[in-house]
């Protein structure tokens, strides 16, 4: 089993290298020169020549590809362009927004998802479960950028609980930063949950008519005790997959919403940066995201095992 | 006993809300001296003279940094880290005496020898300042002592006070230069404090403020950089902004209308909204196909549709705000059945069709979609291509010059000039208008100069190189009890050391 999980880790580096060498050339690739956007439009050919040789762009495409990953090898990730300092302090500076928000939503569609599409299943066609199914209908419906706009309506401008949108730091306080990260999160979570309800609520309907419940039942447990201990364990692995696979979600809607509360996060870190062409910063980021989800990946590929002990013995492991 | 004891906490229980009562009031006399300020974009580095995006000077100019001159409220140019000049009578030689006592926050001296340094930097070979075409004219900068600066020219620059007022010309230290993009250092009166990337820029009164005239009163300012208009819209609302001098969305200023703690003020800028048109390419190299797409729009219909009606229509590249300014609206007014007649004429009785390449900024692809409409009245087909400005609308419009027609806010003031450079993207060549900015630039005195703007306007309006559209609107949103703040912007700018809370 551990040479299996080396050989995968060998595949995730090989990954991040075709990526690495893919984003590159999207972004050379891009329209636009970083210098002529810095310098607007009275720059006269000469100036714009000398500030395309202070940030390096006046280099063969080869040696600037090999350079930054020299440099990323090493854990130096460049300067940005706009910004003037290092990628590596702006991208730490932006995960403390952009993770613990990820985080909150991840742990808020939970909270939601998991204890209503149990409860949707064990009842159903109940009420729950037809309320469960109106929220997964409305959740899908609804994009995450306007849930958050409908939010900050009812209770920032409404009701006066949250702030509008910014961040106050979390020198500010860990309760105030919280408090900014609130609404945000629960603008992203709810999408998610919708998602997240609909596939809880099957996979437990999937094994709840399986040999195992109703032997658990006839040893003399209550179907409460059966539905949460034997029944739920068991549905977990879809769900978790479902979660990777929404993190990735996330992360992009992070780009969105972080722009309408106005968040100082990574996903307006690269929105920027994509406007401003500034091309090392916007690889950086993106190389980041890719490897966040790859390694996202792989951790519930892991979780498995955890889940499903029948998967140790490494057969079903590839 | 007991009655004491009661008497003695009726006393303390009335003692303690009298001074409650007097500290509220106190606290309520005394004025708010923080301001928090919002934009909608964030500023690429925070030094005004290696970067060209205007929301640099917005954060920085007056407030960080200062120049030897500086321009008011009313677009004036006023003496500031140099006293007085003097113009040899062939504005060949600038003689500018330079006040004493003047640090920068570091503590660094302000001399001739500093002036010297930063307008050598802004003119050197390897120089990226943005607007190093001002100091082409430049010949030698001499620090003659260390009060007087004295600027000698190769051919008169007519404009070069003007210029040395702008953002791109502040003075900046010898030992500071180098770091402004992250920690500007400059003689304002306020001191930079931090930039959380992303969010906002901090800045504090500086108690050693040369200018003794001018009392500061705001103690810190908080620069908030919000672009969503309606996240801008909440922040003002839930007070977590105190003013939005540009508000970005002319379509919620009315949700302001009769607010108890918010007012509206709409000023003028310098952003001169114009449809540029290739001059070189078929058909527009037709003065008359240009002419008669001008009468094809109507200007207030344009402002309406793109800008819910805020904005000044204009008839050539100036503003209102500008000095010499001619009302040339009429030169070819709303007119579609001359439109369609001149389009004959000129070889189109039946219109014709062209691309516009338009940027993704709201006022733009709304101005498309409502000049879309109105040449569809005189048979000119319009086929909107959105371009993603900077980036795109650089690379095929201002350096590449393959388009038709585009549709920009042209931001830089007094930039009439444009029509006669080469290269740029109008591709308009006029000698009559060469020879009017010419004139300008020969001119020293500002008063001589006026007749050639006017001229130069004029040659304008009538060749129609671009379709003049309208000026953008300053469109503000403030508290009420905030005074100080410019309504107009003759220059893209907030100047707060004059900002003051009332209350």
């Amino acid at each position: 089993m551990i040479i299996l999980m080396i050989r995968r880790l060998v595949g995730l580096l090989l990954t991040l290298l075709a990526v690495s060498a893919l984003i590159f050339l999207v972004m050379a690739l891009l329209p636009g020169d970083p210098a002529a956007i810095m310098l607007g439009t009275s720059a006269s050919a000469d100036t714009l020549a000398a500030l395309r040789q202070q940030l390096g762009l006046d280099q063969p495409l080869l040696l600037r590809y090999l350079q930054w990953l020299g440099g990323v090898l090493q854990g130096d990730l460049g300067r940005s362009h706009t910004y003037g300092v290092p990628v590596a302090g702006l991208i730490t500076e932006r995960l403390a927004v952009t993770l613990p928000l990820a985080a909150m939503a991840i742990l808020l569609s939970v909270l939601i998802a998991v204890p209503l599409g149990v409860t949707a299943a064990a009842k159903r066609n109940g009420l729950v479960d037809l309320a469960a199914t109106l929220f997964a209908q409305a959740g899908i419906a609804v994009p995450a950028f306007w849930m958050g706009l409908l939010l900050i309506l009812l209770f920032s401008m409404q009701l006066g609980w949250t702030p509008a949108g910014g961040f106050p730091g979390w020198h500010a306080g860990f309760f105030a930063a919280l408090h900014a990260l609130l609404l945000p999160a629960l603008a992203l979570a709810l999408p998610q949950a919708s998602v997240l309800t609909r596939v809880t609520r099957t996979a437990v309907l999937d094994v709840l008519d399986e040999d195992f419940l109703r032997a658990a039942r006839a040893k003399g447990l209550s179907r409460r005790a059966a539905l949460w201990r034997h029944a739920v364990p068991n549905a977990m692995v879809p769900v978790v997959t479902m979660l990777g696979l929404q993190f990735t979600f996330l992360v992009a809607g992070a780009v969105l919403i972080e722009n309408v509360f106005n968040l100082p996060g990574l996903g307006r870190l690269a929105y920027q940066a994509l406007s401003q062409r500034d091309i090392i910063v916007m690889q950086d980021v993106v190389l980041f995201f890719a490897a966040l989800v790859i390694v996202v990946n792989f951790s519930v590929d892991l979780s498995y095992l955890w889940l499903d002990p029948r998967l140790r013995s490494g057969k079903a492991f590839s | 006993m007991a009655r004491f004891v009661r008497s003695i906490s009726e006393v303390l229980v009335s003692a303690t809300a009298i001074l409650c009562l007097l500290l509220t009031t106190m606290a309520a006399a005394a004025p708010r001296t923080d301001l928090a300020i919002g934009m909608t974009i964030e500023p690429a580095g925070l030094d005004p003279t290696i970067a060209a995006p205007v929301a640099i000077g917005q954060v920085t100019w007056q407030n960080i940094f200062e120049g030897l001159v500086t321009i008011d409220r009313d677009g004036k140019i006023k003496p500031q880290l140099a006293s007085s000049w003097e113009i040899s009578p062939d504005g060949l030689t600038y003689r500018f005496s330079l006040r004493s006592g003047v640090t920068f926050h570091d503590g660094e001296a302000f001399t001739a020898s500093v002036a010297k340094a930063s307008i050598d930097r802004a003119r050197a070979a390897d120089s990226v300042n943005p607007q190093k075409r001002f100091f082409a004219s430049v010949d030698t900068v001499e620090a003659e002592d260390p009060q007087t600066l004295v600027i000698r020219l190769k051919q008169p620059a007519g404009s070069l006070l003007y210029w040395l007022a702008w953002p791109s010309s502040v003075i900046v230290g010898e030992k500071s230069a180098a770091n402004n993009k992250t920690t500007p250092v400059g003689t304002g009166p306020f001191v930079f404090v931090r930039w959380a990337k992303g969010d906002r820029v901090e800045l504090k009164r500086n108690p050693g403020y040369w200018n003794r005239e001018i009392s500061v009163k705001l103690e810190t300012v908080t620069f908030r950089f919000i672009g969503d208009p309606q996240a801008q819209s909440a922040a003002l609302v839930s007070g977590d902004v105190d003013a939005f001098p540009e508000f970005g969305a002319p379509e919620l200023m009315s949700s302001f209308d009769g607010d108890e703690r918010l007012m509206t003020v709409v000023g003028d800028t310098e952003l001169k909204v114009v449809a540029g048109m290739n001059n070189s390419r078929k058909p527009f190299d037709d003065k008359r196909v240009r002419q008669a797409l001008m009468m094809a729009l109507d200007r207030t219909t344009i402002i309406e549709g793109a800008w819910s009606g805020f904005g000044t229509p204009i008839g050539s590249h100036y503003t209102p705000n500008d000095r010499a300014y001619v009302d040339l609206t009429g030169v070819y007014p709303y007119d579609p059945e001359k439109a369609r007649a001149l389009l004959a004429e000129a070889g189109y009785p039946n219109g014709f069709s062209f691309t516009i390449k338009a940027p993704q900024m709201s006022y733009a692809a709304r101005t498309a979609e409502v000049m879309q409409a109105l040449l569809a009245e005189v048979g000119v087909t319009m086929i909107i291509e959105p371009t993603e400005f900077p980036a795109k609308w650089v690379q095929d419009v201002f350096t590449g010059r393959d388009y038709d027609m585009t549709i920009v806010a042209h931001a830089e003031p007094m930039d009439i000039d444009i029509y006669s450079r080469d290269p740029y993207y109008f591709n308009y060549r006029n000698p009559a208008f060469d020879t009017a900015i010419r004139q300008v630039e020969q001119t020293p005195d500002a008063a001589g100069q006026d007749k050639f703007y006017q001229e130069a306007q004029k040659i304008l309006a009538d060749d129609v190189p671009a379709l003049f559209l309208f000026v953008m609107p300053k469109l503000g949103v403030w508290d009420k009890r905030l005074k100080g703040l410019w309504e107009d912007e003759p220059i893209p700018s907030n100047v707060l050391a004059e900002v003051y809370w009332t209350e």
